[in-house]
This record gives C-alpha cells, sequence and structure tokens, in this order.
C-alpha cells in the first residue's frame, strides 16, 4: 500500500509519536487505502463493530441493575424494565442488539463467502473472525440464560448437557460445569462473570481482526488484486467512513424499529415465565441465530454424533481457505461456484427453519438432507470446483470502466441483442 | 449510486422477512379485535385501564397476583392515571406485611402507593395447593408470556363453552377452545353483569374481556406509550438525518473522479448515438 510515512507537525507531536505512536496509528486509520469499488456488502464491518460497542455499553448499564441471583434474576428484570430510568429501552435495545449484531455478522461472513475474502493471502483474518463469532455465540447463550425465565433456564440445561456426551468425562465435565448437580445459582452467577468477561475478549480480537486486515488491505468485488501505486484507492477518511455511515444509519432504523415497535418479536414468550426447574416448556428452541446448529444437532441420532457435527459444523469454516481451492476468489467469475453460494444460502435458512419445528415426520427427514449437503458443500463440492470449475476471465485491473458498473455489460449484451434480434427477424 | 443503494435496501429489507414469517406463524386463529394500542401511535384508553384494574380486583386478584405492580403505578402518566388520592385510596384497602419492627414483630399495616400489589397468597405453593394444583400465573407480565399476547387473553376469556359429546373432562376442569389441549382449571370468571363499573359502563362479558385485557398489556408493559412516542420520533430524526448524510456523501464522493452515474450517463449517450445511427429508436420499432 502507498502510505508515506508520517511525521507529526508539532514539536510535542514528534516528541509523543517517537514514544507511542498512537498518532502515527490514527493517521494510518484515517488514510487506510481502500478499493475505490468497495460495494455496501462491505459496510458491514464497521456496523459489527457498532454493534459490539452498543452491547458493551448497554451490558455496562444493565449490570448496575440486574441481580444474578436465581430468586432475584427475573424480578430484577422487571425492576429494570418499569423502574430504571429508560432501563425498558436499554434492554430492548441490548436484547435485539443482540439478533441485530447476528443478522449482520451473517451478512458479513456470507459476503466473505460470496467474494472469497477468506483466500490468500487474508486466511488469518478468517479465522480470527470465525473465533469472534464462535465467542459470540457463547456470549449470546449465556446473555440468554440472564433473564432466568423458562427458556434461559431449559436452553442452558439442554445445551450444557450436550457435553455429558464426551464419552468418560462428560458427566464430570457437566457438573464441573454447573457447580452443581443442576442448572442453578451456581450456574447463573458463573454466567453473568462470562458473559460480561467474553464481550471484552471480543473486542480484543476485534482489534486482531482489523489490525490483520490492514496487513494486506481489504479484497473487492472483484476478487483482484489492486493496484498498489494508489490510482485504484481511496483514503478511508472521508469517503469510507461517509459510506459507513450511511449504511449504518439505514440499518440502525431496522434496528431501532425492532426496538420501539416489536421488541419482543425476536425473542419467545416463554422467556417472561419465571425458571422452573419442575416445568419444562412444549418446544425448547434457543435464539433464532442458533437455530441452523440446533437443527444440526438434532439431525444426527445419536448425541454424541449430534454434538460432533454441530462443532464440525463450525469448525469446517475454518479449513475454508485450503477446502476450496480455486484460484479465483471472487463469485462474479466463478459461474458455478455462484449457483452453489445460493444453494448454500437458501440451506442455511432451511436449516434454522427446521431447528424451530419439532424434530419429526418431514423436518426430520429435511434436516438431515440440509445438513448432510451442508457438510458435501464443503467437504466435495468446493475442493472438485476448484479443481474443474471453468471460470470467466478475469479483468487486468478494478478500473476497468465496465467493471464499476457490472450491470453496464448486462445492459450493452442486451442492447446488442435487441438490435441483432431486429436485424436477423424479418422485420414482420 | 441511488440503483445499487436501492437494491442495499431492498436486500435489508427482505433478511428481516424470516422474522415476520416466525413471528406470522405464532398467530393462531384468535378472536380478531382492534387493540388501541396497537401501531405506530397506539396508545391506552384511560377509561378502559380504569375499567381493567375494577375487573383484575374484584375478579382475578382473588387467585391471580401482580407482584411486579406498585399502586404508584396506577397514578403514572401513560396508565390508568387514577389521580394520586385516588391511588392512595385504593392502597389503602389493602393490608401488607411489614417489618420487623423494633420488637423484631412482623405487623400488618395498610398498603402505601410505594408498595408492591399484594398478592392473594404469601407464595407459589399455596397458591397451588389452594386451586387445585394448577398455579393461576402472575398476571404482571402475562400479556408478554403467552403466544398470541392480548388476543390470547381476550380470546381465553371468551372461549368457554360447553365440551364436546365425547370429549372427556375430569371434576374441576373446563372446556375452553383457546387452551391449549383445550382444558383449563379456571372456571368462566367473566358472566354479564359480574362487575358492577363505577363509570357506569354496561358490563357485558365482552367489555370486561376488553378491559381487562388493556389492563393486562398496560401492566406488562407500563412504558408502551413513551416508547411508541419516542420510537416516531426517532424515525423522523433518522429520516432526516440520512438525507443529510446521503447529499454528503455524494459531495464527497464526487470529488473522487468519476461516478458510476456517468458511466451510465456515457451508455445512454451511446445507445442514442447508435441508435440514430441506425436510423430507428429501438424502442419506437416495431
Amino acid at each position: 500500500m502507498s502510505e508515506e510515512k508520517y511525521i507529526p507537525k508539532s514539536k510535542l507531536g514528534q516528541w509523543f509519536d517517537s514514544r507511542l505512536p498512537l498518532l502515527t496509528l490514527s493517521h494510518h486509520l484515517q488514510s487506510y487505502p481502500t478499493p475505490k469499488n468497495l460495494n455496501y456488502w462491505w459496510t458491514f464491518g464497521g456496523i459489527l463493530t457498532f454493534c459490539l460497542i452498543t452491547q458493551i455499553v448497554t451490558g455496562l448499564v444493565l449490570a448496575m441493575h440486574y441481580v444474578a441471583h436465581v430468586d432475584h434474576a427475573f424480578q430484577s428484570i422487571e425492576h429494570i424494565m418499569r423502574d430504571v430510568n429508560y432501563g425498558w429501552l436499554i434492554r430492548y435495545v441490548h436484547a435485539n442488539g443482540a439478533s441485530m449484531f447476528f443478522l449482520a455478522v451473517y451478512i458479513h461472513i456470507f459476503r466473505a463467502l460470496f467474494y472469497g475474502s477468506y483466500k490468500a493471502p487474508r486466511e488469518v483474518i478468517w479465522i480470527i473472525g470465525l473465533l469472534i463469532y464462535i465467542l459470540m455465540m457463547a456470549t449470546a447463550f449465556m446473555g440468554y440464560v440472564l433473564p432466568w425465565g423458562q427458556m434461559s433456564f431449559w436452553g442452558a440445561t439442554v445445551i450444557t448437557n450436550l457435553f455429558s456426551a464426551i464419552p468418560f468425562i462428560g458427566e464430570s465435565i457437566t457438573t464441573w460445569l454447573w457447580g452443581g448437580y443442576s442448572v442453578d445459582n451456581p450456574t447463573l452467577n458463573r454466567f453473568y462473570s462470562l458473559h460480561y468477561f467474553l464481550s471484552f475478549l471480543i473486542f480484543g480480537l476485534v482489534v486482531l481482526h482489523i489490525w490483520a486486515l490492514h496487513v494486506p488491505g481489504n479484497n473487492n468485488p472483484t476478487g483482484i488484486e489492486i493496484k498498489k501505486d494508489g490510482s485504484e484507492t481511496m483514503p478511508f477518511h472521508p469517503y469510507m467512513v461517509m459510506k459507513d455511515l450511511l449504511a449504518l444509519l439505514l440499518f440502525i432504523s431496522v434496528f431501532l424499529w425492532f426496538v420501539f415497535f416489536a421488541p419482543n418479536v425476536l425473542g419467545h414468550p416463554d422467556n417472561y415465565i419465571e425458571a422452573n426447574p419442575l416445568v419444562t416448556p412444549a418446544h425448547i428452541v434457543p435464539e433464532w441465530y442458533l437455530l441452523p446448529f440446533y437443527a444440526i444437532l438434532r439431525a444426527i441420532p445419536s448425541k454424541l454424533g449430534g454434538v460432533i457435527f454441530m462443532f464440525s459444523a463450525i469448525f469446517i469454516l475454518m479449513l475454508l481457505p485450503w477446502l476450496d481451492t480455486s484460484k479465483v476468489r471472487s463469485a462474479i467469475f466463478r459461474p458455478i461456484y455462484k449457483i452453489f453460494f445460493w444453494v448454500l444460502v437458501f440451506v442455511v435458512i432451511l436449516l434454522g427453519y427446521l431447528g424451530a419445528k419439532p424434530p419429526e415426520g418431514i423436518y426430520l427427514i429435511l434436516s438431515r438432507l440440509a445438513t448432510a449437503y451442508y457438510f458435501i458443500h464443503f467437504l466435495l463440492i468446493l475442493p472438485a470446483l476448484g479443481r474443474y470449475e471453468k471460470t470467466d476471465p478475469l479483468p487486468q485491473s478494478i478500473s476497468d470502466p465496465v467493471l464499476n458498473k457490472p450491470g453496464i455489460l448486462d445492459k450493452f449484451k442486451k442492447a446488442a441483442a435487441k438490435y441483432e434480434g431486429e436485424n436477423v427477424g424479418s422485420f414482420k | 449510486m441511488l440503483v445499487r443503494l436501492s437494491k442495499f435496501i431492498i436486500i435489508i429489507i427482505f433478511s428481516t422477512l424470516p422474522f415476520v414469517v416466525f413471528a406470522e406463524e405464532k398467530k393462531i386463529n384468535f378472536i380478531e379485535t382492534n387493540w388501541s394500542f396497537d401501531g405506530l401511535f397506539g396508545t391506552f384508553d384511560r377509561a378502559s385501564l380504569q375499567r381493567g384494574y375494577q375487573v383484575y380486583q374484584e375478579v382475578c386478584a382473588g387467585c391471580h397476583s401482580a407482584q411486579h405492580l406498585s399502586y404508584r403505578n396506577l397514578s403514572e402518566k401513560g396508565g390508568p392515571e387514577f389521580s394520586i388520592e385516588e391511588a392512595k385510596a385504593i392502597a389503602s384497602q389493602f393490608e401488607i406485611q411489614d417489618g420487623p419492627n423494633s420488637d423484631g414483630e412482623m405487623f400488618m399495616r395498610s398498603a402505601r402507593l410505594s408498595d408492591k400489589f399484594a398478592k392473594p397468597y404469601p407464595n407459589v405453593e399455596a397458591s397451588t395447593a389452594a386451586n387445585g394444583g394448577a398455579y393461576p400465573p402472575d398476571m404482571s407480565v402475562l400479556a408478554k408470556a403467552r403466544v398470541g399476547g392480548a388476543d390470547y387473553i381476550y380470546s381465553l376469556l371468551l372461549g368457554y363453552e360447553e365440551a364436546p359429546e365425547n370429549f372427556d373432562l375430569d371434576d374441576g376442569v373446563y372446556y375452553n377452545k383457546y387452551m391449549s389441549g383445550k382444558k383449563i382449571k379456571m372456571s368462566e370468571p367473566l358472566s354479564d353483569g359480574v362487575v358492577e363499573y363505577t363509570d357506569g359502563t354496561e358490563s357485558s362479558k365482552i367489555q370486561m374481556a376488553k378491559d381487562v385485557t388493556n389492563f393486562l398489556v398496560w401492566a406488562s408493559e407500563p412504558h408502551l406509550e413513551s416508547r411508541h412516542r419516542m420510537g416516531f420520533k426517532t424515525i423522523i430524526y433518522l429520516i432526516i438525518l440520512i438525507t443529510l448524510v446521503y447529499m454528503s456523501k455524494q459531495k464527497v464522493w464526487s470529488r473522487f473522479g468519476s461516478k458510476p452515474e456517468e458511466d451510465e450517463e456515457t451508455f445512454d449517450k451511446i445507445e442514442k448515438a447508435v441508435s440514430e445511427y441506425e436510423g430507428e429508436d429501438p424502442k419506437t420499432f416495431k
């Protein structure tokens, strides 16, 4: 990247910067060169940073009023909702914020899948991103336990019980996780502590994620390398900042629509019933963003098998940079991969739908097929495509004017076809 | 750029579709009602909330607690809005256990505004035992704790019927078509005239069901009105802000060489030139 060495203007700045280069860092962040052809799918990185900060700030305030005790947790949530000034707003932002965080992270992940952003030299960014995603799931799961409603309690029971499937030591691990012989006060306490801690761990990984991004620089919709001479990049500030801000505001509009007008749509009504270890809800379902993995878990007839497949479904993504052997990054130039990409999107959404349904009859059959397809996509289709797919010719550079507007090529083709059709046709 | 942005917006909207679908699925065939609190500008009907409180107090509160509500809530903005004096008078009708006093004894005193609603039973076990093994759920968040919410409560109150033939009902179990399994341990709570409304409204079964449902929705979401108000202001604010940011962004980006719109213009020019050359306008051709 063409970045000249930065020297602060003032003497004091030079003195400080030579001891701790914060000014250099700030200069780097402003002038960081970004490809000029990035589309709006690239704004989700900034949106996710906003989501994380929102969760940390609202969480901080909630923690001032919340009581992590089985006898008081549910009451303290109602206290926040009723008596704390704007407590209802802070809690609804935090609860819906989790859903919005996952909505954004799924778009971010699928964007990386579509444009091949996980390929060399960006494997480390991808793996750190997945670690963030895994921590997000753990954090969200533990956060959902804190209100101590029926779904909190039974969700915690089901998920922690998964560890008992591990042969020989499983039972002891579960007891160790619970801090007793069932989900109870010690469990709630440690989940609270971990829920708080993990958010900062995520924050740390996000710093690494961005750091790792700033080494090779952004991928772009064409997936080809951009010129290093600065002719194809624009500084992050003000260009990307303005674009990210616009996208962020649109995202916030959706977010706040949920907060103000449908704050409980994404949650389960049962979680407004206080936890009762003696009454099991009719259907125990996790939050929507965990449903695809829940469907995989239940698709496998054995408990241990289900757990293995569920975790493999996440960890297989770590191997993606090596499973996808195609040299071409962007799906724009991979006609067959493009089709399989959309099939994968459909299958994951289908798994999410099936995760919310009881595991019986047609739902069970479908979730088994979808689970099988999920693994086939990564283990068979991607390596095979890398070998046999005939990719479209890559342009020389991203400044190829036709490429600035992908639709324009189609328009030309269409216009040409129109003329051809008329000419060849018999004038009626 | 506008085209690309609108595409983006469409995709965002579509991505929220699954939620809408899930939300739709939760709605079972409850009785259709127009609630005043629904929608962007939804507010509560004060008179209905006050009547609803009366129904709750005279019919429900014998078995159902509402432990998260305080008497002061009755006079707060956005709720039934009884006057402070009325709320004090309501509170003073109830006895609350307080203590220990300086002798270490618990004692009873009449309730104040700051007290939580008095409970009909001291604990869940006592309440379960007194009601044939079925715990009458606490009503403070009931409207949020049931699939269907307000519609469910309203329908359930009006859903009592004669059990069809061959339908097995034990003693103390009643038939209700909106209850899961169609069996309910609560006998029909409402019948015409069971409450005599202080404001003179005719206390038909439907009227009471509606009033008490209103009350329970308010009880579970006491800040609903200010939430709707703030939401509306936020939307207006966001629309203005987004417009300004969009314009600034266009301005900033215009510094940076060719815009995609220009490509489109170039394309239009080429298309026009080609059609002139051909002597035929492709659009009017035929």
